[in-house]
């Protein structure tokens, strides 16, 4: 929210020339009888106030009271709309913890969770105030390998580190980890307040491995629904199976093959892609759509004219050459069959450069993806991407880590409780 | 959960919100269970009250909420939460125990220090009192055992009427609750709640 302070002084006179041309034009617009209806929905500090009366907090498009609902079938993360501003977190457990810690960790995690999701404080929350905007807050929780084994449960064949592709320049700091937490918000003062209490509560089980940060549109810049761009300037996630329809169901959730505890959950791979802004400076227009498939003004495909139009992979320009090329990156990642579709969660990072480093900046996606299971929707994907894609050239996976996402839980039960409270192996 | 009950409660209603928060609360949340005592305290009120006019017992007025305890390796620790007294007259807790350590005291802290409330702790009619650090807490004197966080430990409350409360509290790793401890109310060594 903002609030405009109004005090004045000879100094802000001096530097007041806009807001005092706001004020005319308002004026004006009162003079032509039509300020009533050219400002309906517009606060008055953006007009410029009358001298004295303050003006009314701008509340458009506030939204720090959303909540999204923490109890349910499924994370409620998985399927919600993204937050503009996420922490994706890894840890290791420490030595000796074993079945009974954990259940006793997920205890934790999943009432600290259940809390601030819903705006209301933690327990032995310290600044119980910066709950109070949950600005639409999930928290999802994951389990690495080592998690699944210190737990005893059946571990997917997929839940291991993905095969090595010969685009991968894997950094260790990025990579891997015992169990994740993506910790989500429209506000980032809540993805913090929310992150270091969960990490507070971590601290006895486990320890950082990495934490990687990311930002979308921020709430309000676009209309709701509408596509996020990576900081290549592309539409991305056209593709995505939205929330609530079959194709994304189909898509994501535990299929009849994975283990009990999982069923209701699914996968994360999260890949940290680096995208060289530097060399992509060079690249002119059309450059850059025939290497994506898509034009750049709105996202849609090279052979239609909306975002959504399907991919026509057969068209030829009057040259015969196809219009989208063989080695363009929507061609390479095309899916047609509804049950090897991924979704993807991107946030994109930019970061600073390391000292000394002869570029302007560390740029980024982080490329999550939900699917039910790796080895048969995210591999084969990333292979086809591996052996051909135009954008290669300009990007990079510097870390990999999958994760298997638990279902949801009810009010008294915990994340991740069929699996600690199922059948133990060895 | 079915999938209908989920998708009718994803609706981020101010209602929804209200809902949700009651069972957020009850996770940890204390749960009562009556002790054997408390239960036939409970059965001979009953029989009285049929005769005395309806009055309630301690433990039947006085509800536990959002009870935690400092995790701790050994020595002293406290435990905190909100005590709600539901019925119109004050209830004063006289004693509280506990498995997890040999002596439980009602403490508050004054000038950052703490001290023995005196005469017990009374939760006035129809109000709610906050155990919090810097303020009323449960002290826990001679651990048994180290309290992990994570661990569920048990605490027994003793009112003005002789009833008891159980109750339990989610253990949690806490960086604060550190006041010192004026066992005496002159200058006696002080010590810390552990950590």
């Amino acid at each position: 929210m903002i609030q405009r302070d109004n005090r004045t002084s000879a100094a802000d006179a001096v530097a007041s020339g806009p807001s005092r041309r706001r004020f005319l034009a308002a004026g004006a617009a009162v003079g032509a009888g039509a300020f009533a209806a050219g400002t309906a929905g517009v606060a008055l500090d953006r007009q410029g106030a009358l001298p004295g009366s303050p003006p009314p907090p701008d509340e458009a498009g506030t939204n720090g009271k959303r909540i999204v609902p923490f109890y349910g079938e499924h994370q409620a993360g998985i399927a919600a709309r993204p937050g503009a501003f996420a922490s994706l977190v890894a840890l290791d457990l420490n030595s000796g913890v074993g079945r009974e810690r954990l259940a006793a960790w997920m205890r934790l995690i999943t009432d600290d969770a259940a809390r601030l999701t819903q705006g209301s404080a933690a327990l032995a929350d310290v600044e119980p105030e910066l709950a109070a905007t949950p600005a639409g807050l999930t928290v999802t929780v994951g389990f690495g390998p080592g998690f699944v084994d210190r737990a005893r449960g059946a571990r997917p064949d997929w839940l291991a580190p993905l095969p090595a592709f010969g685009i991968d320049k894997l950094q260790d700091e990025w990579s891997g980890g015992d169990a994740l937490l993506i910790v989500a918000s429209d506000e980032p003062g809540t993805v913090a307040h929310a992150l270091r209490m969960l990490l507070k509560d971590s601290r006895a089980f486990a320890t950082l491995r990495w934490r990687q940060d990311g930002f979308r549109r921020a709430y309000g810049s676009d209309p709701h629904g509408m596509t996020m761009r990576n900081l290549f300037g592309q539409v991305d996630g056209t593709a995505n199976p939205r929330p609530g329809t079959a194709d994304f169901d189909t898509a994501v959730w535990a299929r009849p093959d994975a283990p009990a505890w999982l069923q209701g959950g699914t996968s994360f791979v999260l890949r940290r892609i680096a995208l060289d802004l530097d060399r992509w400076d060079s690249v002119d227009r059309v450059g850059r759509e025939n290497t994506i498939g898509r034009r750049l003004a709105d996202g849609s495909p090279l052979t239609g004219t909306h975002e959504t139009d399907p991919l026509d992979l057969e068209a030829v320009d009057p040259h015969g050459l196809q219009v989208i090329s063989s080695v363009a990156h929507v061609r390479r990642a095309h899916v047609t069959d509804p049950t090897k579709h991924i979704v993807r969660l991107g946030y994109n990072y930019e970061e600073r450069p390391a000292r000394g480093a002869d570029t302007l900046s560390q740029t980024g996606l982080l490329f999550g993806t939900w699917q039910a299971n790796v080895t048969e929707q995210f591999v084969p994907i990333q292979r086809a991407l591996d052996e051909a894609d135009l954008l290669n050239v300009w990007t990079t996976p510097i870390g990999s880590a999958v994760f298997a996402m638990p279902p949801g839980c009810a009010a008294g039960e915990y994340l991740g409780q069929a699996l600690l409270e199922g059948p133990a192996s060895g | 959960m079915s999938r209908a009950a989920f998708a009718a409660a994803k609706i981020p209603t101010r209602a929804a919100f209200a809902a949700a928060k009651i069972p957020t609360r009850a996770a940890f949340a204390a749960a009562k269970i009556p002790t054997r005592a408390a239960l036939v305290a409970a059965i001979a009120l009953t029989l009285a009250a049929c005769s005395a006019g309806g009055d309630t017992k301690g433990s039947d007025s006085l509800t536990v909420t959002d009870a935690w305890a400092k995790a701790a390796d050994s020595s002293m620790t406290a435990a905190f939460g909100e005590i709600t007294n539901s019925s119109a007259h004050d209830i004063t807790i006289v004693a509280a125990s506990s498995p997890a350590a040999t002596e439980v005291q009602m403490h508050e802290v004054v000038d950052s220090t703490m001290r023995k409330v005196d005469g017990g702790l009374v939760i006035p009619a129809g109000q709610t009192r906050r155990l919090q650090p810097g303020g009323f807490h449960l002290m826990f004197i001679g651990l048994t055992a180290p309290i992990k966080a994570g661990d569920v430990v048990s605490l027994t409350l003793t009112f003005d009427d002789d009833s008891q409360l159980t109750f339990t509290a989610v253990a949690k790793d806490f960086t604060g609750a550190n006041e010192s401890y004026d066992a005496g109310m002159s200058m006696s060594p002080s010590a810390s709640m552990g950590g």
